[in-house]
């Protein structure tokens, strides 16, 4: 045990614990925003960092420099991301919440298939950013560059939302929506506009993640961030799915909790981290079932 | 020439249920037109199928010429129909100047800035509040703010559903004398009201809805006449 709480506040450990939780938050950013605005849970999205990841893979097999790769991410992300949109979500926006998870839950495995076909079980290898893994030295502490980078980029990355949001109409038009759609389209704040920016804003960070997990799984295969999306999810709603802000802590709170388990933990008990999550998201399900961060039990519903 | 707004022999079911009638009625520029009748009378449901929330099963609601028949609620406000909805309907946790920002969004023309000065000069209440939420505003303060929130988009056409409704009676006399200050600005409005005296008094002339039909149409005038007005509702 006291070597479990000595690898716990191990600063190695706790800047990638911080790295994982900044990468969990962007994630949970991308899927708080589309549910914010849709009502959807989009369980497709950890699909969006699969392509992303395949995207820097290919990049990355031809030799084309890294920011060529970053560039490909982001189009095939966006495009994806538009079509998942127009072809999915807008034809089902006044469909149950069932009817639209389970579409995306098809959306998803329809992905992992095609990418099963295209690419093998085995995935590619994306290792043209695998430099980042490597550490850098603060004073006595050895931390990871790709830890640092991480968190930098989603700081970056929620900054210039936090800005979208607060600073511009489009921004200002997606709050309400998320608030009230119908009272917002009464206003004259067009839905298939605001839908759309959702999901490309959420498409974007789907790609900066994409190149964040290749740099921790260089190889890509078509269950990629399959798993760390559910983990998400599960923060998600632990933080309170209603609003972005819990939404994002919860996912932050879910990856530092991952991070700091796993290394802690010692390598042979390692296969119990996702349990232990899980009855930890439980607990929390039981004790405040509105969410870890949202204040009483206030939830914003559509009239 | 045509009218602002014309609504012609306008047909609404709810799931085969009829509630509106052929229900047909004009509304010009600089006119107030007042929508009265008992609960249930289709008063809101002729107010939402002209914002296009409910399908029109026929007829059709006609803006300056063009038909919005079909149109989608973003649509028509964009073309210039601007709803405030009963219960006001507004943002609470957006503060007063947001609230007014998303007004913004049906508004075809420049001049932004213009339009909150103007607003602010009809309602000096909300400038002290523009950076509170709008939750936190008193009921009649709420209501002035979803009139505001409703005027920024330059609307050719002001529809209100019951704005009146859960103020008190100081608050119920400021907010309709601002609408004669909005039929000022040669605004159609179209005002859905339960208190039917005050509405006959105000408006240019007031429909009565009865079992989704108009039965009669009263001029200010009638406001006084107590018979005819009970009589206007019990037939």
């Amino acid at each position: 045990m006291s070597e479990f709480l000595r690898n716990a506040v191990d600063l190695q450990v706790q800047a990638d614990a911080i790295g994982l939780g900044a990468i969990f938050a962007l994630m949970a950013v991308g899927i708080g925003l589309v549910f914010g605005v849709l009502r959807l849970v989009n369980f497709a999205y950890g699909q969006l960092i699969m392509a992303g990841g395949f995207a820097l893979a290919f990049a990355s097999e031809r030799g084309w420099p890294v920011a060529v790769g970053i560039v490909l991410c982001v189009a095939v992300v966006l495009a994806l991301s538009l079509a998942m949109e127009r072809v999915v979500f807008r034809p089902l926006r006044t469909q149950s919440a069932a009817v639209m998870l389970i579409a995306t839950f098809a959306v998803s495995f329809l992905l992992q298939s095609i990418a099963l076909l295209w690419f093998g079980p085995l995935g590619k290898p994306a290792a043209s950013l695998a430099s980042l893994n490597r550490p850098v030295s603060i004073g006595d502490v050895e931390i990871r560059k790709i830890a640092i980078v991480a968190i930098v980029s989603a700081a970056i990355c929620l900054v210039l939302l936090v800005l979208l949001l607060n600073r511009t109409s489009i921004g200002l038009h997606m709050r309400a929506a998320a608030m009230d759609f119908d009272t917002a389209r009464l206003l004259g704040v067009r839905a298939n506009l605001v839908s759309m920016v959702a999901v490309l804003v959420a498409g974007v960070l789907a790609a900066v993640v994409a190149v964040m997990l290749t740099v921790q799984f260089p190889t890509v295969t078509p269950t990629f961030a399959l798993r760390e999306t559910i983990i998400v999810l599960a923060g998600v709603v632990v933080g309170g799915m209603t609003r972005l802000v819990p939404a994002t802590l919860g996912g932050f709170a879910i990856g530092y909790a991952s991070g700091v388990l796993g290394g802690a933990l010692p390598s042979n008990q390692s296969q119990y981290l996702t349990s232990i999550i899980f009855v930890a998201v439980i607990l929390v399900l039981l004790l405040r079932p509105a969410g870890l961060f949202t204040r009483g039990v206030r939830t914003v519903e559509r009239v | 020439m045509n009218a602002t707004l014309e609504v012609r022999d306008l047909d609404v079911a709810y799931g085969g249920v009829p509630a509106v009638r052929g229900v047909s009625f004009t509304v010009d520029a600089g006119e107030i037109v007042g929508l009265i009748g008992p609960n249930g009378a289709g008063k809101s449901t002729t107010l939402h199928a002209v914002m296009g929330l409910l399908p029109a099963r026929a007829g059709d609601v006609v803006l300056r010429g063009v038909s919005m028949r079909g149109k989608s609620p973003e649509k028509i406000a964009s073309a210039g129909i601007a709803l405030v909805p009963e219960g006001r309907r507004l943002f609470a946790e957006l503060t007063v100047e947001e609230n007014l920002r998303l007004g913004f969004a049906a508004r075809r023309e420049a001049g932004e800035d213009d339009a909150l000065a103007e607003v602010f000069e009809l309602f000096p209440a909300l400038i002290e509040s523009r950076r509170r939420p709008a939750g936190v505003l008193s009921g009649g303060q709420q209501q002035q703010l979803a009139i505001a929130r409703a005027l920024v988009s330059a609307p050719a056409v002001l529809l209100l559903d019951e704005p009146s409704l859960g103020l008190a009676p100081t608050v119920v006399d400021l907010v309709l004398s601002t609408l004669e200050a909005i039929r000022e600005r040669g605004i159609a409005v179209l005002l859905v009201e339960q208190r039917a005296q005050r509405t006959v008094a105000l408006a240019d002339r007031t429909h009565v809805l009865a079992n989704g039909e108009l039965r009669l149409t009263l001029t200010p005038e009638d406001a006084a006449d107590t018979d005819r007005m009970v009589a206007a509702y019990l037939s």
